[in-house]
C-alpha cells in the first residue's frame, strides 16, 4: 500500500530531512510514526500527500509511483487519501454540514448523494446534532471529529493524521484514537503521526520511530520507544 | 438518457451552481473592494460609452456633411454650348470609385438659383436678363463624394481632363474633417487603451486580496484533491460578476442620459437640427451594449484569469 524504497529530502538549506528512508506499510495497518520535532515525520506527510518531491528514492502508494506522476494527476490521486492536522484545518465561516461537504463537493459529488454521505459521517463520528455548529462553537475535540469526518467522507483508502491530539486534552484523545482505531477496522489504512507518548503505549500498535530523517525502529504491537539522543 | 449520463450532467450543474455561488461569496465578502472595483469599472465603461457616444455622432455628423461636400466642374467654353460634349464628361466623372452622385446644372438653372438668391429682394432687376442669361457659360456638374478623403484625388484628375476651365472644391472642410475625424479616432483608441488598463488592474487587485483572503480555503482544497479549474472557478466567476455588473451599470445610465440629451436637444435647438444630426439610440445602442457588455466580461474575464496564474500556482 505504503512504499517508500531509499528516500532522502533534502532542503536548499543542506539539511536532510530525511535520509534514506525506507519503510512499507500494508493495506489495512494501523501505524504510528513518533518521534520529535525535526525528526522527519511532517517531512514524511508531505512527501506521501504529494506536495514535497524527494531529493532521491521511490515512493509508491496504492501502487502509483509518486516521482512518474504528473502534476495534473496530483488532485485525483490525493482523494484517495485522508488527512487531519493538529491544528483541525476547518473552514471557520462554515457550519460542520458545509465543512464536510465542502470536502465532497471538491471532488465534484452529485447534491444528492452529498446529502446523503455528509449525516452517515457525521453519525460515525458522534456529532449527528451538531451538524448546524460553526467551528468556533465546538470544543476541540469535537474540532477533530469534523475534520476526521471530512477526511472520510470522500471513502479514502489511506487515513494520514498528523498529531491529530496535538490540541487535545487526554480525555478527547481517546476518544480521537478510538475514532482512528474504529476507522482502521473498517478497513482504512492508518498512519498517525505523533509524539504523545501514552497514547501510542496504550493502542498497542506498530510504531515506527524516527530520529533525524532516519527511520532508528520499526516495532509491531510496541509502546512509545525512547529513543538515544 | 442512461442514468450514468445524467449523474454526470447534475454533477456538473451542481459545481456550476456551486462555483457561482462562492463567486457571490467572494464579492460579498471582500465588500468593499468589491465595490471599489464596480465602481471603478462603472466609472471606466461609463467614459468609454460617453466616448463612443461622441465619436460615433461625430462620425454621423461627419457622414452628414460629407454627403454635402461637393466639388463644381465648369466647361471650356466652347464646351459649354456642347451638350453632348458636356454628356460625354458627365460619364467619365461618374465612372470614378470617388463619386457618390454627378448632378448636371444647366446655364438655365444656375441662372435660376442664383437669380433666387441675390434678387430675391428685387425680382424686377432679374427680369432685364430674361433673353439673355449672363452665366450662359455656367453650366457645371456638382459632384458628391463618397468620403471626403478621396477629394483631392478626384480634383487632380478633374483637373487634368480635356474640356475642363474650372475646379472649384472645398479643400479647407475636407481636409479639416479629415484629420479631425484621424485626431479623435487616436485619441479613442488611447484613452480606451488607458481605461482597459486601469480596470484590468483593478480587478486583478480585488483577485489578488481574495486569494490572499482565501489563502487556507485554497490550501484545504488542495489537500483534499480539487482539481485546479474547480480551484480558480470561483475566482473567475467573482471577475466576471464584477465586469458585467460594473458595464450593466453605467450602459443603463447612458442610455437614461442619451435619450434625455436627445430629447432635450432636440427640444431646445430646433433651428440647429438641420445642423448638428444625433444618432438615434437604437443604433447607438445596438453597437454600444454589446461592445459594453464584451468589455465588461472580458476585462474581467482576463484580469481574474491572470492574476489567477500569477497567484495560484495550483
Amino acid at each position: 500500500m505504503i512504499d517508500l524504497e531509499n528516500v532522502t529530502k533534502a532542503y536548499s538549506t543542506g539539511n536532510h530531512a530525511l535520509n534514506g528512508v525506507s519503510l512499507h506499510i500494508d493495506k489495512g495497518e494501523f501505524v504510528f510514526i513518533v518521534g520529535d520535532s525535526g525528526s522527519g515525520k511532517s517531512t514524511l506527510i508531505k512527501l506521501l500527500l504529494k506536495e514535497l518531491e524527494p531529493t532521491s528514492g521511490t515512493i509508491k502508494v496504492n501502487g502509483i509511483n509518486l516521482n512518474k506522476m504528473k502534476q495534473r494527476s496530483v488532485p485525483k490521486y490525493r482523494r484517495k487519501i485522508g488527512v487531519v492536522f493538529q491544528d483541525f484545518r476547518l473552514l471557520k465561516d462554515r457550519n460542520v454540514y458545509e465543512n464536510i461537504a465542502f470536502a465532497q463537493r471538491v471532488v465534484i459529488t452529485p447534491t444528492k448523494n452529498i446529502r446523503k454521505n455528509v449525516p452517515a459521517m457525521l453519525s460515525l463520528v458522534g456529532l449527528a446534532e451538531k451538524y448546524k455548529s460553526y467551528p468556533k462553537q465546538l470544543s476541540g475535540g469535537e474540532q477533530q471529529r469534523v475534520a476526521l469526518a471530512r477526511a472520510l467522507v470522500n471513502k479514502p483508502n489511506i487515513l494520514l493524521a498528523d498529531e491529530p491530539t496535538g490540541n487535545l486534552d487526554p480525555k478527547n484523545s481517546k476518544e480521537i484514537m478510538k475514532l482512528l482505531e474504529t476507522i482502521n477496522e473498517r478497513g482504512t489504512t492508518v498512519v498517525v503521526v505523533t509524539h504523545n507518548q501514552e497514547i501510542v503505549d496504550q493502542m498497542k500498535k506498530r510504531v515506527i520511530a524516527m530520529h533525524r530523517g532516519v527511520i532508528i525502529s520499526d516495532e509491531r504491537k510496541a509502546g512509545y520507544i525512547q529513543h538515544a539522543n | 438518457m442512461t442514468s450514468e449520463k445524467l449523474g454526470t450532467y447534475n454533477m456538473r450543474i451542481s459545481t456550476i451552481g456551486y462555483c457561482l455561488k462562492q463567486g457571490l461569496k467572494n464579492i460579498w465578502r471582500n465588500k468593499m473592494f468589491s465595490l471599489a472595483s464596480i465602481a471603478t469599472m462603472s466609472i471606466c465603461i461609463f467614459l468609454f460609452g460617453l466616448f463612443f457616444c461622441v465619436v460615433q455622432n461625430f462620425r454621423y455628423m461627419v457622414e452628414e456633411v460629407e454627403s454635402g461636400v461637393s466639388v463644381s466642374v465648369f466647361f471650356d467654353e466652347e464646351v459649354s454650348y456642347d451638350q453632348a460634349a458636356m454628356d460625354e464628361i458627365g460619364e467619365k466623372i461618374r465612372a470614378r470609385e470617388e463619386v457618390e452622385e454627378a448632378k448636371f446644372v444647366s446655364a438655365e438653372e444656375t441662372w435660376e438659383s442664383y437669380k433666387y438668391i441675390y434678387f430675391a429682394e428685387a425680382p424686377q432687376l432679374a427680369d432685364g436678363f430674361a433673353n439673355d442669361n449672363p452665366l450662359a457659360k455656367q453650366a457645371h456638374y456638382e459632384i458628391y463624394l463618397k468620403d471626403v478623403e478621396g477629394q483631392s484625388t478626384l480634383v487632380e484628375y478633374l483637373e487634368s481632363m480635356e474640356g475642363i476651365r474650372r475646379v472649384n472644391k472645398s479643400v479647407e472642410v475636407a481636409e479639416i474633417l479629415t484629420s479631425f475625424n484621424l485626431l479623435v479616432g487616436y485619441v479613442s483608441v488611447a484613452i480606451i487603451i488607458l481605461l482597459l488598463c486601469v480596470s484590468v488592474f483593478l480587478i486583478s487587485n480585488t483577485v489578488t486580496i481574495g486569494i490572499a483572503v482565501r489563502k487556507e480555503e485554497i490550501a484545504i482544497m488542495k489537500l483534499i484533491g480539487a482539481t485546479n479549474s474547480f480551484v480558480k472557478a470561483p475566482f473567475v466567476v467573482e471577475g466576471l460578476l464584477i465586469g458585467i455588473i460594473g458595464a450593466a451599470i453605467p450602459l443603463s445610465l447612458l442610455y437614461l442620459l442619451y435619450t434625455k440629451l436627445v430629447g432635450y436637444m432636440g427640444g431646445q435647438f430646433d433651428n440647429l437640427t438641420g445642423l448638428v444630426q444625433f444618432l438615434p439610440i437604437d443604433a447607438m445602442f445596438r453597437t454600444l451594449l454589446p461592445v459594453g457588455l464584451a468589455l465588461g466580461v472580458g476585462i474581467g474575464f482576463f484580469g481574474s484569469y491572470l492574476t489567477i496564474r500569477k497567484h495560484l500556482r495550483v
